[in-house]
């Protein structure tokens, strides 16, 4: 099959969708005649011109304000913020705003709105554009998280959100915009809700998110040399989450790691361990492991930042562990 | 004044006075316990929302503020659903999901009252770029007060419908006190319309208890706007007799300064003039207080006879489509 890249695909889904549907419009920072700070946007201000590829202000209270009017008002937009990590300059028209709408007027408004964001460590971007902030979005009700990690789940995953009905938070991650992997051409939907396993396996079940879920491929890879069965589980989605597939995975395997970029400390790996721990404690052969980010600010310094993401041996170690043996990492 | 039809100034006229009647009896509600929650009232004021919104239609938007019956009011809002909504009634605006501060009518252009200082100017912005998407010629009116024209979201909001030119008409209620600083303590400028200039759009200061100066001052920001011309912002200087909420002890105040606004009352200057005209007598006054307050009377005995929401609504309409559950 055809291969993309993850920016590539996300870049195709646009597109396709824009060329669907004339009430979905693109706005944000550097979107047009740039293309994207990351490229994803690439060649849309070419294809569909000016009215429906807007390039705002470095204002992203406005940015997110005015997609949610728009959206009140029968558009569909799908706005970028740059980093994720300025949801702090415009928390307010997301989570007082946009996710609460709907419920304060009694369910008479309808936003489908998606904001598309970035995250994540990896090149030395420092504490302020290197950040994993999916969890603040989870605790929002109102809001749908959506986060990809394979070009075809990019692809398919940003043309369900834009045809959802709800404002959705689009979380792309900037290691991974490079990376390619194999896309359909055409329209596909990917069920928001719906987690993929992304590896089978019966001995320990690592579920992992965004740039983990590559990690925890090769250590699955390299512990099948041993005789060890990793299934990996992708949940692609962390509202609504796909409780259900982790639930059964961890009955069949009785062991569970989970990793993400993300701090641990009241992240969305404590919410999943939270889950099982309620539903499936019975199941469990050992104590479930989180593989995370430390509680600390991302670090400039590629020495310190190497150290700050999770590492494959540091996954290794925790299955390793859940499984018996001594840690190493 | 001479050239505003007869019928729209008497109509001005009943809606300046349903406003006040329905506040005036929400404040006595409210004392007598039968309300829940925060209520911000809009008496003194209501020569503003209805000023501006006597030019609006069903297709034209407002945002509102957590001070928002009166716009509700003004641009066609149901007395009874909005009664029931104060009072927390399943019947309600909301489904009493929201309550004062988040009252609307989306199908009547209200995109709701708004709990946050400064929360609605993106979202009329947004609400004017889709109309001109979409190729209409509405409007979206922003309401907002002194307090918000500090906000960062407000000035986001002009700049962004500026440089885009979209039909956007910027109302600033100044009535001089963002909750308990007043004016001179909050900003460094007396006339908030001087903002204006910094988004190249017209700035107006208007007499806000002065219904027919709003009234023109609207009609040409709304023409403006509705021409493709972009937006425009009108200062309306005005004054709550209230306080901030309801309970208000308002020690941040003077009675002298309260009474001498009270003097500048906008209803009865607005009665005086039309009794000059001969289009109101004070039999006619009193059969629209009358009706004003039957309606009224109406609204609370709908919300009073009204049922509470069921519990089994508490998870209703967080979402379009099917419920997440987690």
């Amino acid at each position: 099959m055809r291969k993309l890249t993850y920016a590539g695909a996300l870049n195709e889904a646009l597109r396709l969708e824009m060329q669907r549907d004339p009430t979905i419009f693109v706005a944000g920072e550097d979107v047009g005649t740039y293309g994207g700070i990351f490229g994803v946007t690439n060649g849309l201000l070419a294809e569909f011109g000016p009215k429906r590829v807007v390039d705002t202000p470095i204002t992203e209270s406005a940015i997110i304000g005015m997609a949610t009017g728009a959206a009140a008002a029968g558009l569909r937009p799908v706005v970028e913020l740059m980093f994720i990590d300025f949801i702090g300059v415009s928390l307010d028209q997301l989570f007082n705003q946009a996710a609460k709408m709907k419920y304060m007027f009694g369910g008479k408004a309808t936003l489908p709105l998606v904001l598309r964001t970035e995250c994540g460590a990896g090149m030395s971007a420092a504490a302020q554009h290197s950040q994993c902030l999916e969890s603040w979005f989870m605790h929002v009700p109102g809001l749908k998280v959506v986060l990809p990690s394979t070009p075809y789940d990019a692809k398919g995953l940003l043309i369900s959100s834009i045809r959802d009905n709800n404002p959705i938070v689009f979380i792309e991650h900037k290691m991974l915009y490079g990376t390619e992997g194999e896309v359909p051409e055409g329209e596909y939907t990917i069920p928001l809700g719906k987690a993929d396993i992304k590896r089978a396996g019966t001995d320990v079940t690592v579920v992992a998110t965004l740039a983990m879920v590559p990690k925890a491929l090769a250590v699955a890879e390299e512990l099948s040399k041993e005789g060890i069965s990793v299934e990996v589980i992708d949940p692609r989605t962390l509202t609504p989450l796909d409780e259900e597939t982790i639930l059964e995975s961890v009955k069949k395997t009785h062991r569970l790691v989970i990793v993400t970029e993300e701090v641990g400390h009241a992240g969305s790996s404590a919410e999943i361990a939270a889950r099982v721990a309620e539903k499936a404690f019975d199941y469990l052969d050992a104590g479930i492991r989180r593989v995370t980010a430390p509680f600390s600010p991302v670090p400039f310094s590629p020495a310190l930042e190497s150290h700050f993401i999770p590492s494959e041996a540091k996954i290794m170690d925790a299955v390793r562990a859940v499984l018996g043996a001594p840690e190493t990492a | 004044m001479s050239e505003i039809p007869k019928e729209t100034l008497l109509s001005i006229y009943e809606t300046m006075v349903k406003i006040r009647v329905f506040e005036s009896r929400v404040s006595e509600l409210f004392a007598q316990g039968k309300l829940p929650g925060f209520i911000h009232l809009y008496i003194g004021e209501e020569a503003v929302a209805t000023g501006v919104c006597a030019h609006l239609n069903p297709g034209d938007y407002i945002t509102s503020t957590h001070r928002g019956h009166g716009h509700l009011i003004a641009k066609g809002g149901d007395l009874k659903l909005m009664m029931a909504e104060l009072y927390g009634k399943r019947t309600g605006y909301c489904k009493g999901k929201g309550g004062s501060m988040h009252i609307a009518d989306v199908d009547l252009g209200i995109l709701g009252a708004n709990g946050i200082v400064g929360g609605g100017p993106p979202i009329a912005t947004g609400a004017g770029f889709a109309l001109k998407y979409q190729g209409k010629d509405n409007v979206a009116v922003c309401f907002f007060g002194d307090g918000a024209s500090n906000q960062g979201t407000t000035h986001e909001g002009m700049n962004m419908a500026a440089i885009w030119k979209l039909p956007v008409v910027f109302v600033c209620e100044n009535n001089f006190y963002g909750i308990s600083l007043s004016q001179e303590r909050h900003q460094s400028i007396s006339d908030i319309a001087d903002r204006a200039a910094a988004y190249d759009m017209p700035g107006v200061v208007v007499d806000g208890n002065d219904v027919t100066a709003v009234y023109e001052a609207a009609a040409e920001a709304i023409k403006r706007a509705r021409a493709g011309h972009g937006p425009s912002l009108i200062e309306c200087k005005t004054y709550r007799y209230r306080g901030h909420f309801e309970g208000d002890p308002t020690v941040y105040r003077s009675k002298e300064e309260l009474e001498a606004w009270m003097k500048k009352d906008p209803i009865p200057r607005f009665e005086t003039n039309l009794k000059k005209m001969g289009l109101l007598d004070d039999a006619r006054i009193m059969a629209i207080h009358k009706e004003m307050e039957d309606r009224v009377d109406e609204a609370i005995r709908f919300a009073e006879e009204s049922p509470w929401p069921d519990p089994s609504e508490l998870l209703e309409d967080i979402y379009t489509g099917p419920a997440v559950v987690v």
